[in-house]
């Protein structure tokens, strides 16, 4: 493995959960709450333990890879320069119940990981871990080749940096599913068939193949037809 | 093996009657009024009934209910499941839970809880934004009324309180409990004020939650607080067969996950999500001894002390939700009892 080091950004029920992945991966994992890493060392001794808490800055410094599991309404606060030359995994997803209503982040004509992509024009941003809820991505990893393995989709403009990102889903006990370039990532936002899915490689592709003649797509189809 | 309580948790879904009408919401409250009644007289520890501001739902003001239980049933402890503190005055809250501890003679308790659901906060003009520091500080501003001391406290999300001595005074103080989703600072937070946990845990394997067992007692090990022991709710029905009580909850359940599943972004439930939940999740759905061995297996795995049932989903009949609550005070409860008595004791052991 040569992706050494992830750094994780948010401490909640996704960041923890990837925490553990990582850990059992045998990655280095950094991770980085709101403010003092003091306030997450005993929450990743006892449910992430082998995490290193960590500020954002020096986690970000660190890593290889970083991954966005923050609310994205908090996206502003991630430290853009820092992640100069990165590979940032975006996990994140518009949850209104969360980050409010939000006109920008419910913009049909943009996914939000191409927001994310703005916000970091320095970095590499790969949309994975998104669509697959955090307690499935806990009991889901199997070794390659199981039969019940489970698939993470994917996307991502950079071949280089999804290839990276595959290779982690895989060693992280999935099976990564290509789901196209940033802009198609909306197939895995909420309101797709993809959201939530705890599904096989085949099942997840033919929801992907799918998705322009669900409702969702063609909603996507008809917004993206208008400037 | 700890003594264990079991209740009974509701949001006053509304029912659908011996037409298969959905009933008013004013019916639907006084049905809760039969059940808790029926809930006591089984000899079920507690029944709680929490705060939502949807129209599946007729409770919204868990303490007016709870003030209507109170005089007409005699031991069952009285809760909300939850109280929205973060929209909600902890003065206020306090007193509303104050006057039903009086009523019902010291057997009201609170579950505080940020809420899954977020339409309090444009109801009563609150921003999501502010979400993390309205519940920080409330439940700080709420631990400080629990001395029923007079209370001095300023913050930014109510106006400042100078000497302020709050009614009425309780005989016994007021039971106070923290509902958590599954945040991990939520845990912390929990331990930080003392509080017993109350674990949501509505999907997944419930065994994938003993971390946060954990860390709730190291962190009350930490903060040197208490760590009591820790509850759960998840939601369930009993009936006379496993076949009949999946045919008869299914469709019910999945109008209710589907209409909520479509504000989240979540694509309709399959029934094949719903047999694994039912299988190795978190619902316990089936005949009294399929809900009794499965209940047995997450108590003593998690190591919890007290077990709720959220036994309304959806418009079910007013017939099936009786039976449920019948079965599962005649039938579950002895068995999970007995079940946990042959059990070894468990690995984790609780401090308090």
């Amino acid at each position: 493995m040569t992706t050494a080091t992830i750094a994780i950004l948010g401490a909640g029920k996704l960041g923890t959960v990837l925490a553990r992945l990582a850990v059992a991966a045998g990655h280095r994992v950094l991770v980085a709450g709101s403010g003092d890493p003091e306030r997450i060392r005993l929450i990743l001794a006892v449910v992430s333990p082998g995490a290193e808490p960590a500020r954002a800055a020096d986690a970000v410094d660190a890593a290889d890879v970083v991954i966005l599991a923050l609310p994205l309404g908090r996206l502003g606060t991630v430290p853009a320069a820092a992640l100069t030359g990165k590979v940032v995994i975006d996990a994140m997803n518009y949850w209104w119940e969360v980050d409010g209503t939000r006109d920008d982040l419910g913009d049909l004509h943009t996914s939000t990981s191409e927001l994310v992509q703005r916000h970091l024009p320095d970095s590499v941003v790969v949309k994975a871990f998104n669509h697959m809820g955090y307690h499935d991505l806990d009991e889901g990893p199997r070794l390659e080749g199981a039969t019940d393995r489970k698939a993470i989709a994917v996307a991502g403009d950079d071949p280089l940096a999804v290839a990276t990102v595959s290779a982690l889903v895989d060693a992280w006990g999935f099976d990564p599913v290509r789901a196209g370039s940033l802009r198609d990532s909306i197939e895995l936002e909420p309101h797709a068939e993809t959201f939530g899915a705890n599904v096989s490689a085949a099942v997840l592709e033919e929801m992907l193949e799918r998705f322009p003649r669900t409702r969702r797509g063609l909603e996507v189809t008809l917004a993206r037809s208008r400037p | 093996m700890i003594n264990v309580d079991f209740g009974l948790d509701t949001f006053g879904d509304v029912p659908s009657d011996e037409t298969g009408a959905p009933v008013s919401h004013a019916r639907s409250i006084r049905q809760l009024v039969d059940e808790a009644v029926m809930a006591d007289e089984l000899g079920v520890d507690v029944f709680t009934v929490g705060e939502h501001h949807r129209p599946e739902y007729s409770v919204s003001s868990p303490e007016t209910v709870l003030a209507g239980l109170a005089t007409v049933t005699r031991r069952i402890r009285l809760g909300s499941g939850v109280t929205v503190l973060s929209s909600d005055d902890p003065v206020r809250v306090f007193q509303r839970f104050a006057t039903v501890d009086a009523l019902s003679g010291g057997r009201a308790e609170v579950i505080l809880g940020r809420g899954s659901f977020t339409e309090s906060f444009p109801l009563f003009g609150y921003d999501m934004a502010d979400y993390e520091i309205l519940f920080e500080e409330k439940i700080e501003l709420f631990s400080r009324l629990l001395t029923e001391a007079p209370v001095n406290w300023s913050g930014t999300t109510r106006a400042p309180l100078t000497d302020a001595d709050v009614f009425p005074k309780t005989e016994r103080g007021l039971s106070t409990w923290v509902g958590v989703g599954g945040s991990p600072q939520s845990v912390v937070r929990t331990a930080k004020y003392g509080f017993p946990l109350m674990l949501a845990i509505i999907g997944g394997q419930p065994q994938r939650f003993a971390p946060y067992l954990d860390l709730y007692r190291r962190a009350a090990d930490e903060f040197d607080t208490t760590a009591h022991p820790v509850g759960m709710h998840s939601p369930g029905f009993v009936a006379d067969t496993d076949e009949e009580a999946l045919e008869a909850w299914y469709p019910h359940f999945k109008v209710v996950r589907d209409r909520i599943g479509a504000l989240r972004g979540w694509p309709p439930v399959t029934r094949g999500e719903f047999d694994r939940e039912v299988k190795s999740g978190s619902m316990y759905v089936g005949s009294a001894e399929t809900v009794a061995q499965k209940m047995a297996r997450t108590i003593h795995d998690l190591d919890v002390g007290r077990f709720d049932m959220i036994y309304t989903s959806g418009t079910q009949s007013i017939k099936d939700r009786l039976r449920s609550i019948e079965l599962y005070g005649t039938t579950v409860i002895p068995r999970v009892r007995e079940l946990l008595a042959e059990m070894p004791a468990s690995i984790g052991v609780v401090t308090a």
